[in-house]
Protein backbone atom coordinates (compact mmCIF):
# COMPACT_ATOMS: atom_id res chain seq x y z
CA UNK A 1 0.00 0.00 0.00
CA UNK A 2 2.64 2.42 1.05
CA UNK A 3 4.88 1.53 -1.88
CA UNK A 4 1.98 2.16 -4.21
CA UNK A 5 1.50 5.54 -2.68
CA UNK A 6 5.07 6.59 -3.10
CA UNK A 7 4.98 5.33 -6.66
CA UNK A 8 2.01 7.52 -7.52
CA UNK A 9 3.71 10.42 -5.75
CA UNK A 10 6.70 9.90 -7.99
CA UNK A 11 4.52 9.83 -11.05
CA UNK A 12 2.93 13.03 -9.91
CA UNK A 13 6.22 14.83 -9.48
CA UNK A 14 7.40 13.51 -12.85
CA UNK A 15 4.23 14.85 -14.38
CA UNK A 16 4.86 18.20 -12.81
CA UNK A 17 8.39 18.39 -14.09
CA UNK A 18 7.13 17.56 -17.52
CA UNK A 19 4.65 20.38 -17.24
CA UNK A 20 7.36 22.78 -16.27
CA UNK A 21 9.63 21.74 -19.10
CA UNK A 22 7.36 22.05 -22.06
CA UNK A 23 5.05 24.81 -22.98
CA UNK A 24 1.78 23.09 -23.67
CA UNK A 25 -1.85 24.01 -24.00
CA UNK A 26 -3.24 24.44 -20.50
CA UNK A 27 -6.56 25.94 -21.44
CA UNK A 28 -8.43 25.62 -24.71
CA UNK A 29 -11.77 27.18 -25.53
CA UNK A 30 -13.59 26.10 -28.67
CA UNK A 31 -16.57 27.96 -30.10
CA UNK A 32 -17.33 29.37 -26.68
CA UNK A 33 -20.58 31.32 -26.42
CA UNK A 34 -21.86 32.77 -23.19
CA UNK A 35 -25.30 34.17 -22.39
CA UNK A 36 -26.80 36.12 -19.52
CA UNK A 37 -30.42 35.29 -20.25
CA UNK A 38 -30.97 36.61 -23.77
CA UNK A 39 -27.86 38.77 -23.80
CA UNK A 40 -24.85 37.18 -25.48
CA UNK A 41 -21.75 38.27 -23.57
CA UNK A 42 -19.20 36.10 -25.41
CA UNK A 43 -19.34 35.20 -29.10
CA UNK A 44 -17.51 32.23 -30.51
CA UNK A 45 -14.31 32.57 -28.51
CA UNK A 46 -11.43 30.32 -29.59
CA UNK A 47 -8.33 30.52 -27.44
CA UNK A 48 -5.39 28.46 -26.40
CA UNK A 49 -3.46 29.44 -23.28
CA UNK A 50 -0.13 27.77 -22.60
CA UNK A 51 1.12 26.63 -19.21
CA UNK A 52 3.37 28.97 -17.24
CA UNK A 53 2.49 32.05 -19.16
CA UNK A 54 0.77 35.26 -18.19
CA UNK A 55 -2.14 36.25 -20.37
CA UNK A 56 -3.63 39.72 -20.10
CA UNK A 57 -7.29 40.32 -20.98
CA UNK A 58 -8.00 43.87 -22.02
CA UNK A 59 -10.92 45.76 -23.49
CA UNK A 60 -13.52 48.37 -22.63
CA UNK A 61 -15.96 47.79 -19.76
CA UNK A 62 -18.64 45.28 -20.64
CA UNK A 63 -16.59 43.70 -23.43
CA UNK A 64 -16.73 40.21 -21.90
CA UNK A 65 -13.22 39.86 -20.48
CA UNK A 66 -14.40 39.29 -16.89
CA UNK A 67 -17.08 36.93 -18.15
CA UNK A 68 -14.43 34.95 -19.99
CA UNK A 69 -12.30 34.83 -16.84
CA UNK A 70 -15.23 33.56 -14.80
CA UNK A 71 -16.03 30.90 -17.36
CA UNK A 72 -12.72 29.25 -16.50
CA UNK A 73 -13.57 28.52 -12.84
CA UNK A 74 -17.31 28.36 -13.44
CA UNK A 75 -17.95 31.30 -11.17
CA UNK A 76 -20.68 32.32 -13.61
CA UNK A 77 -22.67 29.28 -12.54
CA UNK A 78 -23.78 31.32 -9.53
CA UNK A 79 -25.61 33.80 -11.74
CA UNK A 80 -29.17 32.87 -12.53
CA UNK A 81 -29.88 32.59 -16.24
CA UNK A 82 -26.23 32.16 -17.23
CA UNK A 83 -25.62 29.69 -20.07
CA UNK A 84 -22.48 28.34 -21.72
CA UNK A 85 -22.14 26.81 -25.18
CA UNK A 86 -19.06 25.33 -26.77
CA UNK A 87 -16.11 23.65 -25.11
CA UNK A 88 -13.73 24.72 -22.37
CA UNK A 89 -10.86 22.29 -21.83
CA UNK A 90 -8.38 22.46 -19.00
CA UNK A 91 -5.63 19.87 -19.30
CA UNK A 92 -7.76 18.28 -21.97
CA UNK A 93 -10.80 17.85 -19.76
CA UNK A 94 -14.08 19.60 -20.49
CA UNK A 95 -14.80 21.58 -17.34
CA UNK A 96 -18.50 21.85 -18.22
CA UNK A 97 -18.83 18.08 -18.14
CA UNK A 98 -21.78 17.14 -15.93
CA UNK A 99 -19.68 14.67 -13.96
CA UNK A 100 -17.04 17.23 -13.07
CA UNK A 101 -16.65 18.14 -9.39
CA UNK A 102 -16.94 21.91 -9.38
CA UNK A 103 -15.16 22.37 -6.03
CA UNK A 104 -12.27 20.33 -7.35
CA UNK A 105 -12.15 22.56 -10.44
CA UNK A 106 -12.06 25.73 -8.32
CA UNK A 107 -9.33 24.26 -6.18
CA UNK A 108 -7.31 23.80 -9.35
CA UNK A 109 -8.23 27.19 -10.83
CA UNK A 110 -7.70 29.83 -8.16
CA UNK A 111 -9.05 33.36 -8.29
CA UNK A 112 -8.00 36.75 -6.97
CA UNK A 113 -10.68 39.43 -6.99
CA UNK A 114 -10.61 43.13 -7.68
CA UNK A 115 -11.41 44.12 -4.12
CA UNK A 116 -9.20 42.39 -1.55
CA UNK A 117 -11.56 40.02 0.27
CA UNK A 118 -9.87 38.61 3.35
CA UNK A 119 -12.28 36.72 5.60
CA UNK A 120 -12.98 38.21 9.05
CA UNK A 121 -10.52 35.75 10.55
CA UNK A 122 -6.89 35.84 11.61
CA UNK A 123 -4.12 36.16 9.03
CA UNK A 124 -3.16 32.54 9.64
CA UNK A 125 -6.71 31.23 9.37
CA UNK A 126 -7.26 33.11 6.13
CA UNK A 127 -4.46 31.21 4.44
CA UNK A 128 -5.32 27.95 6.19
CA UNK A 129 -8.97 28.21 5.14
CA UNK A 130 -8.50 26.81 1.65
CA UNK A 131 -6.42 23.95 3.04
CA UNK A 132 -9.04 23.10 5.65
CA UNK A 133 -12.04 23.12 3.31
CA UNK A 134 -10.12 20.91 0.88
CA UNK A 135 -9.32 18.42 3.61
CA UNK A 136 -5.56 19.06 3.63
CA UNK A 137 -5.03 18.75 7.35
CA UNK A 138 -1.32 17.95 7.35
CA UNK A 139 1.51 20.45 7.67
CA UNK A 140 -0.88 23.36 7.74
CA UNK A 141 1.61 25.55 9.55
CA UNK A 142 4.37 24.92 7.03
CA UNK A 143 2.09 25.41 4.06
CA UNK A 144 0.75 28.69 5.44
CA UNK A 145 4.27 29.97 6.01
CA UNK A 146 5.42 28.93 2.56
CA UNK A 147 2.44 30.52 0.86
CA UNK A 148 2.94 33.78 2.74
CA UNK A 149 6.58 33.76 1.69
CA UNK A 150 5.67 33.13 -1.94
CA UNK A 151 3.22 36.00 -1.78
CA UNK A 152 5.99 38.25 -0.39
CA UNK A 153 4.01 38.94 2.75
CA UNK A 154 5.73 36.72 5.33
CA UNK A 155 8.20 39.28 6.65
CA UNK A 156 5.47 41.79 7.31
CA UNK A 157 3.07 39.48 9.14
CA UNK A 158 5.14 36.68 10.69
CA UNK A 159 4.95 38.20 14.18
CA UNK A 160 1.20 38.70 14.24
CA UNK A 161 -0.32 35.77 12.42
CA UNK A 162 -3.09 35.61 15.02
CA UNK A 163 -4.25 39.16 14.38
CA UNK A 164 -7.30 39.83 12.25
CA UNK A 165 -6.63 40.09 8.53
CA UNK A 166 -8.95 43.08 8.38
CA UNK A 167 -6.28 45.16 10.09
CA UNK A 168 -3.88 44.85 7.13
CA UNK A 169 -3.49 47.55 4.49
CA UNK A 170 -5.19 47.11 1.12
CA UNK A 171 -2.00 45.98 -0.59
CA UNK A 172 -1.21 43.53 2.19
CA UNK A 173 -4.77 42.21 2.07
CA UNK A 174 -4.45 41.58 -1.66
CA UNK A 175 -1.17 39.73 -1.18
CA UNK A 176 -2.87 37.75 1.59
CA UNK A 177 -5.59 36.80 -0.89
CA UNK A 178 -2.88 35.66 -3.31
CA UNK A 179 -1.23 33.65 -0.51
CA UNK A 180 -4.61 32.12 0.28
CA UNK A 181 -5.04 31.17 -3.37
CA UNK A 182 -1.60 29.61 -3.87
CA UNK A 183 -1.77 27.73 -0.57
CA UNK A 184 -4.02 25.11 -2.12
CA UNK A 185 -1.59 24.76 -5.03
CA UNK A 186 -3.76 25.48 -8.04
CA UNK A 187 -2.39 25.16 -11.58
CA UNK A 188 -4.06 28.29 -12.83
CA UNK A 189 -4.62 31.65 -11.14
CA UNK A 190 -7.27 34.01 -12.45
CA UNK A 191 -6.89 37.65 -11.47
CA UNK A 192 -9.71 40.12 -11.97
CA UNK A 193 -8.19 43.60 -11.93
CA UNK A 194 -6.14 42.68 -8.88
CA UNK A 195 -4.45 46.08 -8.51
CA UNK A 196 -7.19 48.52 -9.48
CA UNK A 197 -8.21 49.10 -5.85
CA UNK A 198 -4.62 49.62 -4.68
CA UNK A 199 -2.14 52.48 -4.44
CA UNK A 200 0.71 52.55 -7.02
CA UNK A 201 3.35 51.06 -4.70
CA UNK A 202 1.15 48.15 -3.63
CA UNK A 203 0.19 47.67 -7.27
CA UNK A 204 3.79 47.39 -8.40
CA UNK A 205 4.49 44.87 -5.60
CA UNK A 206 1.64 42.74 -6.92
CA UNK A 207 3.01 43.05 -10.46
CA UNK A 208 6.44 41.85 -9.33
CA UNK A 209 4.72 38.99 -7.60
CA UNK A 210 2.81 38.01 -10.73
CA UNK A 211 6.05 37.74 -12.68
CA UNK A 212 7.55 35.51 -10.02
CA UNK A 213 4.47 33.32 -9.76
CA UNK A 214 4.56 32.66 -13.49
CA UNK A 215 7.28 30.06 -12.79
CA UNK A 216 4.80 27.85 -11.03
CA UNK A 217 1.38 28.87 -12.23
CA UNK A 218 -0.49 29.76 -15.37
CA UNK A 219 -1.85 33.24 -14.85
CA UNK A 220 -4.67 35.08 -16.56
CA UNK A 221 -5.20 38.67 -15.58
CA UNK A 222 -7.96 41.13 -16.45
CA UNK A 223 -6.69 44.69 -16.42
CA UNK A 224 -7.68 48.18 -17.46
CA UNK A 225 -4.11 49.34 -17.15
CA UNK A 226 -2.32 49.11 -20.52
CA UNK A 227 1.15 49.55 -18.99
CA UNK A 228 0.42 46.74 -16.61
CA UNK A 229 -0.69 44.41 -19.39
CA UNK A 230 2.45 45.26 -21.27
CA UNK A 231 4.75 44.76 -18.30
CA UNK A 232 3.47 41.49 -16.92
CA UNK A 233 1.99 39.48 -19.77
CA UNK A 234 3.33 37.20 -22.47
CA UNK A 235 0.15 37.24 -24.48
CA UNK A 236 -2.66 39.73 -24.64
CA UNK A 237 -6.28 39.21 -25.64
CA UNK A 238 -8.35 42.20 -26.68
CA UNK A 239 -12.09 41.75 -26.23
CA UNK A 240 -14.62 44.01 -27.85
CA UNK A 241 -18.41 43.73 -27.49
CA UNK A 242 -18.21 40.03 -26.73
CA UNK A 243 -15.83 39.21 -29.58
CA UNK A 244 -12.23 38.24 -29.21
CA UNK A 245 -10.97 40.95 -31.52
CA UNK A 246 -7.30 40.12 -31.33
CA UNK A 247 -5.16 37.64 -29.43
CA UNK A 248 -1.41 37.56 -29.85
CA UNK A 249 2.01 38.00 -28.29
CA UNK A 250 1.94 41.07 -26.03
CA UNK A 251 4.67 43.04 -27.88
CA UNK A 252 2.87 42.42 -31.16
CA UNK A 253 -0.46 43.67 -29.77
CA UNK A 254 1.07 46.82 -28.40
CA UNK A 255 3.47 47.62 -31.21
CA UNK A 256 1.75 46.50 -34.37
CA UNK A 257 -1.80 45.33 -33.70
CA UNK A 258 -3.58 43.81 -36.67
CA UNK A 259 -6.95 45.31 -35.86
CA UNK A 260 -7.74 48.98 -36.00
CA UNK A 261 -10.02 48.63 -32.97
CA UNK A 262 -7.18 47.22 -30.94
CA UNK A 263 -4.95 50.07 -32.00
CA UNK A 264 -7.54 52.69 -31.11
CA UNK A 265 -8.18 51.09 -27.74
CA UNK A 266 -4.58 50.78 -26.61
CA UNK A 267 -3.89 54.33 -27.75
CA UNK A 268 -6.71 55.50 -25.51
CA UNK A 269 -9.12 56.59 -28.21
CA UNK A 270 -12.01 54.84 -26.48
CA UNK A 271 -12.56 52.69 -23.46
CA UNK B 1 -23.85 79.86 6.79
CA UNK B 2 -26.57 82.50 6.88
CA UNK B 3 -28.10 83.71 10.14
CA UNK B 4 -31.50 82.07 9.61
CA UNK B 5 -29.96 78.77 8.56
CA UNK B 6 -27.90 78.77 11.72
CA UNK B 7 -30.97 79.50 13.83
CA UNK B 8 -32.94 76.74 12.16
CA UNK B 9 -30.12 74.33 12.83
CA UNK B 10 -30.05 75.30 16.53
CA UNK B 11 -33.80 74.83 16.87
CA UNK B 12 -33.75 71.43 15.21
CA UNK B 13 -30.78 70.31 17.26
CA UNK B 14 -32.37 71.45 20.54
CA UNK B 15 -35.64 69.73 19.71
CA UNK B 16 -33.91 66.43 19.05
CA UNK B 17 -31.88 66.72 22.23
CA UNK B 18 -34.90 67.52 24.42
CA UNK B 19 -36.80 64.55 23.01
CA UNK B 20 -33.82 62.24 23.54
CA UNK B 21 -33.39 63.41 27.13
CA UNK B 22 -37.10 62.98 27.75
CA UNK B 23 -37.09 59.40 26.45
CA UNK B 24 -34.06 58.52 28.56
CA UNK B 25 -35.65 60.19 31.58
CA UNK B 26 -38.77 58.05 31.26
CA UNK B 27 -36.86 54.78 31.18
CA UNK B 28 -34.50 55.88 33.95
CA UNK B 29 -37.51 57.01 35.97
CA UNK B 30 -39.25 53.65 35.61
CA UNK B 31 -36.08 51.84 36.56
CA UNK B 32 -35.42 53.92 39.67
CA UNK B 33 -39.04 53.77 40.77
CA UNK B 34 -38.92 49.98 40.75
CA UNK B 35 -35.41 49.97 42.17
CA UNK B 36 -36.13 52.14 45.24
CA UNK B 37 -39.43 50.40 45.94
CA UNK B 38 -37.95 46.96 45.74
CA UNK B 39 -34.42 47.30 47.05
CA UNK B 40 -35.39 47.17 50.76
CA UNK B 41 -36.97 43.74 50.29
CA UNK B 42 -33.98 42.13 48.58
CA UNK B 43 -31.95 39.80 50.73
CA UNK B 44 -30.30 36.42 50.39
CA UNK B 45 -33.35 34.83 51.91
CA UNK B 46 -35.61 36.52 49.39
CA UNK B 47 -33.74 34.91 46.50
CA UNK B 48 -33.37 31.48 48.07
CA UNK B 49 -36.58 31.09 50.05
CA UNK B 50 -40.09 30.06 49.12
CA UNK B 51 -43.27 32.17 49.37
CA UNK B 52 -44.85 32.18 52.84
CA UNK B 53 -47.99 33.39 54.58
CA UNK B 54 -50.29 33.12 51.62
CA UNK B 55 -47.63 34.55 49.32
CA UNK B 56 -47.36 37.87 51.12
CA UNK B 57 -43.77 37.40 52.21
CA UNK B 58 -40.88 34.96 52.08
CA UNK B 59 -38.76 34.24 49.01
CA UNK B 60 -39.24 33.77 45.30
CA UNK B 61 -36.72 31.02 44.58
CA UNK B 62 -39.18 28.72 42.76
CA UNK B 63 -40.26 31.56 40.46
CA UNK B 64 -36.66 32.50 39.62
CA UNK B 65 -35.80 28.91 38.82
CA UNK B 66 -39.00 28.52 36.79
CA UNK B 67 -38.18 31.55 34.66
CA UNK B 68 -34.61 30.34 34.08
CA UNK B 69 -35.94 26.92 33.07
CA UNK B 70 -38.38 28.52 30.65
CA UNK B 71 -35.60 30.64 29.11
CA UNK B 72 -33.35 27.64 28.56
CA UNK B 73 -36.16 25.37 27.42
CA UNK B 74 -37.72 27.78 24.94
CA UNK B 75 -34.21 28.60 23.71
CA UNK B 76 -33.60 24.91 23.01
CA UNK B 77 -36.82 24.85 21.02
CA UNK B 78 -36.45 28.11 19.12
CA UNK B 79 -32.73 28.82 18.62
CA UNK B 80 -31.75 25.82 16.48
CA UNK B 81 -34.99 25.89 14.52
CA UNK B 82 -34.98 29.66 14.07
CA UNK B 83 -31.33 29.88 13.08
CA UNK B 84 -31.65 27.01 10.60
CA UNK B 85 -34.79 28.58 9.13
CA UNK B 86 -33.00 31.94 8.88
CA UNK B 87 -30.07 30.29 7.08
CA UNK B 88 -32.43 28.55 4.71
CA UNK B 89 -34.31 31.76 3.96
CA UNK B 90 -31.22 33.81 3.17
CA UNK B 91 -28.81 31.27 1.71
CA UNK B 92 -30.90 28.61 0.05
CA UNK B 93 -34.44 29.79 -0.72
CA UNK B 94 -34.93 31.22 -4.19
CA UNK B 95 -36.80 34.45 -4.71
CA UNK B 96 -40.21 32.85 -5.34
CA UNK B 97 -43.72 32.52 -3.96
CA UNK B 98 -42.60 30.04 -1.32
CA UNK B 99 -40.07 32.39 0.19
CA UNK B 100 -42.53 35.25 0.07
CA UNK B 101 -45.16 33.08 1.73
CA UNK B 102 -42.81 31.98 4.51
CA UNK B 103 -41.73 35.58 5.10
CA UNK B 104 -45.35 36.71 5.25
CA UNK B 105 -46.19 34.00 7.77
CA UNK B 106 -43.13 34.83 9.89
CA UNK B 107 -44.13 38.48 9.97
CA UNK B 108 -47.69 37.54 10.88
CA UNK B 109 -46.41 35.30 13.63
CA UNK B 110 -44.43 38.20 15.07
CA UNK B 111 -47.55 40.35 15.18
CA UNK B 112 -49.83 37.92 17.00
CA UNK B 113 -50.68 39.03 20.57
CA UNK B 114 -49.10 36.77 23.15
CA UNK B 115 -52.41 35.83 24.75
CA UNK B 116 -53.33 34.20 21.44
CA UNK B 117 -50.12 32.17 21.64
CA UNK B 118 -51.14 31.22 25.17
CA UNK B 119 -54.52 30.00 24.00
CA UNK B 120 -52.96 28.21 21.03
CA UNK B 121 -50.47 26.55 23.38
CA UNK B 122 -53.28 25.38 25.59
CA UNK B 123 -55.34 24.06 22.70
CA UNK B 124 -52.47 22.42 20.83
CA UNK B 125 -49.70 21.40 23.23
CA UNK B 126 -51.63 21.08 26.52
CA UNK B 127 -54.79 19.42 25.22
CA UNK B 128 -54.18 18.44 21.61
CA UNK B 129 -50.86 16.68 22.10
CA UNK B 130 -51.70 15.85 25.70
CA UNK B 131 -48.58 17.37 27.27
CA UNK B 132 -50.78 18.89 29.99
CA UNK B 133 -49.99 22.10 31.82
CA UNK B 134 -46.25 21.51 31.93
CA UNK B 135 -42.78 22.90 31.36
CA UNK B 136 -42.79 21.12 28.00
CA UNK B 137 -45.96 22.89 26.86
CA UNK B 138 -44.70 26.22 28.19
CA UNK B 139 -41.34 25.97 26.48
CA UNK B 140 -42.92 24.94 23.18
CA UNK B 141 -45.39 27.84 23.35
CA UNK B 142 -42.68 30.36 24.24
CA UNK B 143 -40.44 28.82 21.58
CA UNK B 144 -43.07 29.40 18.90
CA UNK B 145 -43.55 32.93 20.25
CA UNK B 146 -39.89 33.92 19.84
CA UNK B 147 -39.30 31.94 16.64
CA UNK B 148 -40.02 34.92 14.35
CA UNK B 149 -37.51 37.10 16.22
CA UNK B 150 -34.78 34.50 15.78
CA UNK B 151 -35.59 33.78 12.13
CA UNK B 152 -35.67 37.44 11.20
CA UNK B 153 -32.50 38.49 12.99
CA UNK B 154 -30.65 35.49 11.57
CA UNK B 155 -31.85 36.33 8.08
CA UNK B 156 -31.00 40.01 8.43
CA UNK B 157 -27.57 39.25 9.93
CA UNK B 158 -26.74 36.93 7.03
CA UNK B 159 -27.96 39.45 4.47
CA UNK B 160 -25.55 41.94 6.00
CA UNK B 161 -22.51 39.74 5.18
CA UNK B 162 -21.03 40.88 1.87
CA UNK B 163 -21.28 38.49 -1.09
CA UNK B 164 -17.53 38.94 -1.59
CA UNK B 165 -16.95 36.49 1.25
CA UNK B 166 -19.15 33.88 -0.40
CA UNK B 167 -17.48 34.27 -3.80
CA UNK B 168 -13.98 34.22 -2.31
CA UNK B 169 -14.82 31.06 -0.43
CA UNK B 170 -16.31 29.28 -3.46
CA UNK B 171 -13.25 30.33 -5.47
CA UNK B 172 -11.11 28.38 -2.99
CA UNK B 173 -13.06 25.23 -3.68
CA UNK B 174 -15.31 25.41 -0.61
CA UNK B 175 -18.79 23.97 -0.84
CA UNK B 176 -21.83 26.03 -0.03
CA UNK B 177 -22.26 24.51 3.40
CA UNK B 178 -18.54 24.91 4.23
CA UNK B 179 -18.85 28.55 3.22
CA UNK B 180 -21.89 29.11 5.41
CA UNK B 181 -20.52 27.18 8.38
CA UNK B 182 -16.95 28.46 8.38
CA UNK B 183 -17.21 32.00 7.01
CA UNK B 184 -20.73 33.38 6.89
CA UNK B 185 -22.13 32.17 10.22
CA UNK B 186 -19.10 33.21 12.32
CA UNK B 187 -19.18 36.64 10.70
CA UNK B 188 -22.91 36.97 11.34
CA UNK B 189 -22.88 35.52 14.84
CA UNK B 190 -22.47 38.79 16.80
CA UNK B 191 -25.64 40.12 15.19
CA UNK B 192 -27.50 36.86 15.62
CA UNK B 193 -26.67 37.07 19.31
CA UNK B 194 -28.54 40.38 19.40
CA UNK B 195 -31.67 38.58 18.27
CA UNK B 196 -31.11 35.96 20.91
CA UNK B 197 -30.83 38.69 23.56
CA UNK B 198 -34.13 40.19 22.48
CA UNK B 199 -35.75 36.79 22.54
CA UNK B 200 -34.46 36.01 26.02
CA UNK B 201 -35.80 39.29 27.35
CA UNK B 202 -39.14 38.49 25.78
CA UNK B 203 -39.30 35.03 27.36
CA UNK B 204 -38.27 36.28 30.79
CA UNK B 205 -41.07 38.83 30.87
CA UNK B 206 -43.79 36.91 29.06
CA UNK B 207 -46.94 36.33 31.10
CA UNK B 208 -49.88 35.68 28.82
CA UNK B 209 -48.23 32.85 26.91
CA UNK B 210 -47.47 30.85 30.07
CA UNK B 211 -50.76 31.58 31.79
CA UNK B 212 -52.51 28.40 30.61
CA UNK B 213 -49.56 26.35 29.51
CA UNK B 214 -47.11 26.04 32.40
CA UNK B 215 -47.44 28.62 35.17
CA UNK B 216 -48.35 27.41 38.66
CA UNK B 217 -50.16 29.64 41.14
CA UNK B 218 -48.25 28.33 44.10
CA UNK B 219 -45.74 25.51 43.87
CA UNK B 220 -42.77 25.85 46.19
CA UNK B 221 -41.38 22.44 45.16
CA UNK B 222 -38.77 22.27 42.36
CA UNK B 223 -40.02 20.55 39.20
CA UNK B 224 -38.58 17.08 38.68
CA UNK B 225 -39.58 16.47 35.06
CA UNK B 226 -40.61 18.39 31.96
CA UNK B 227 -44.19 17.31 32.62
CA UNK B 228 -44.34 19.30 35.88
CA UNK B 229 -45.74 22.76 36.26
CA UNK B 230 -43.54 25.54 37.56
CA UNK B 231 -43.84 29.02 38.99
CA UNK B 232 -42.39 31.90 36.95
CA UNK B 233 -41.50 35.48 37.86
CA UNK B 234 -43.91 37.46 35.66
CA UNK B 235 -46.91 35.28 36.44
CA UNK B 236 -46.01 35.25 40.12
CA UNK B 237 -45.88 39.04 40.07
CA UNK B 238 -49.25 39.15 38.39
CA UNK B 239 -50.78 36.81 40.96
CA UNK B 240 -49.50 38.54 44.07
CA UNK B 241 -50.45 41.98 42.77
CA UNK B 242 -53.96 41.13 41.60
CA UNK B 243 -55.38 38.02 43.16
CA UNK B 244 -53.34 37.16 46.24
CA UNK B 245 -54.75 36.64 49.71
CA UNK B 246 -53.78 40.10 50.96
CA UNK B 247 -52.63 42.37 48.15
CA UNK B 248 -51.86 45.37 50.36
CA UNK B 249 -49.72 43.35 52.70
CA UNK B 250 -47.90 41.72 49.79
CA UNK B 251 -46.95 45.05 48.19
CA UNK B 252 -43.25 45.11 49.31
CA UNK B 253 -42.95 41.43 48.37
CA UNK B 254 -44.32 42.25 44.91
CA UNK B 255 -41.98 45.20 44.52
CA UNK B 256 -39.02 42.95 45.31
CA UNK B 257 -40.25 40.44 42.74
CA UNK B 258 -40.57 43.16 40.10
CA UNK B 259 -37.04 44.36 40.80
CA UNK B 260 -35.70 40.80 40.61
CA UNK B 261 -37.35 40.27 37.23
CA UNK B 262 -35.93 43.56 36.00
CA UNK B 263 -32.45 42.68 37.25
CA UNK B 264 -32.64 39.26 35.65
CA UNK B 265 -33.48 40.70 32.23
CA UNK B 266 -30.84 43.44 32.62
CA UNK B 267 -28.25 40.91 33.74
CA UNK B 268 -28.94 38.59 30.83
CA UNK B 269 -28.76 41.51 28.42
CA UNK B 270 -25.43 42.64 29.85
CA UNK B 271 -24.06 39.11 29.66
CA UNK B 272 -25.16 38.66 26.07
CA UNK B 273 -23.86 42.09 25.15
CA UNK B 274 -20.49 41.30 26.64
CA UNK B 275 -20.39 38.06 24.68
CA UNK B 276 -21.33 39.86 21.48
CA UNK B 277 -18.58 42.43 21.99
CA UNK B 278 -16.07 39.66 22.56
CA UNK B 279 -17.11 37.96 19.33
CA UNK B 280 -16.87 41.23 17.46
CA UNK B 281 -13.42 41.88 18.82
CA UNK B 282 -12.30 38.46 17.70
CA UNK B 283 -13.44 39.26 14.17
CA UNK B 284 -12.15 42.81 13.92
CA UNK B 285 -8.68 43.43 15.29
Amino acid sequence: MSSQNSLSDQNLSLDETAKNMTSEAKIITRNLDFFYGDFQALKNINTQIDAHTVTALIGPSGCGKSTYLRVLNRMNDLIEGAKVKGEVLIDGQNIYDKKLDINELRKNVGMVFQKPTPFPKSIFENVAYGLRVNGMTENIKERVEKSLQQAALWNEVKDHLKKSALGLSGGQQQRLCIARTIAIQPDIILMDEPTSALDPISASQIEDLIMELKERFTIIIVTHNMQQARRVSDKTAFFYLGDLEEYDETPKIFESPASEKTQNYIRGKFG
Amino acid sequence: MSQSKQQKQTIVFTTFMVITVLVSAISIGVFFYIFFNGISVLSWGFFTGVPENGMTEGGIFPAIMGTLILIVGSGLVAFPMGILAGIFMNEYAHQNWFKKFVRLMTNNLAGIPSIVFGLFGMAFFVNGLGFGVSILSGCLTLGVLILPIIIRTTEESLKFIPDDYRLASYALGASKWQTIWRVILPAALPNIVTGVILAIGRVAGETAAILFTVAAYFLPKMPTSIYDETMALPYHLYVISTSGTDIEKARPYADGTALTLLMLVFGLNLLANWYRKRLNKKIKV
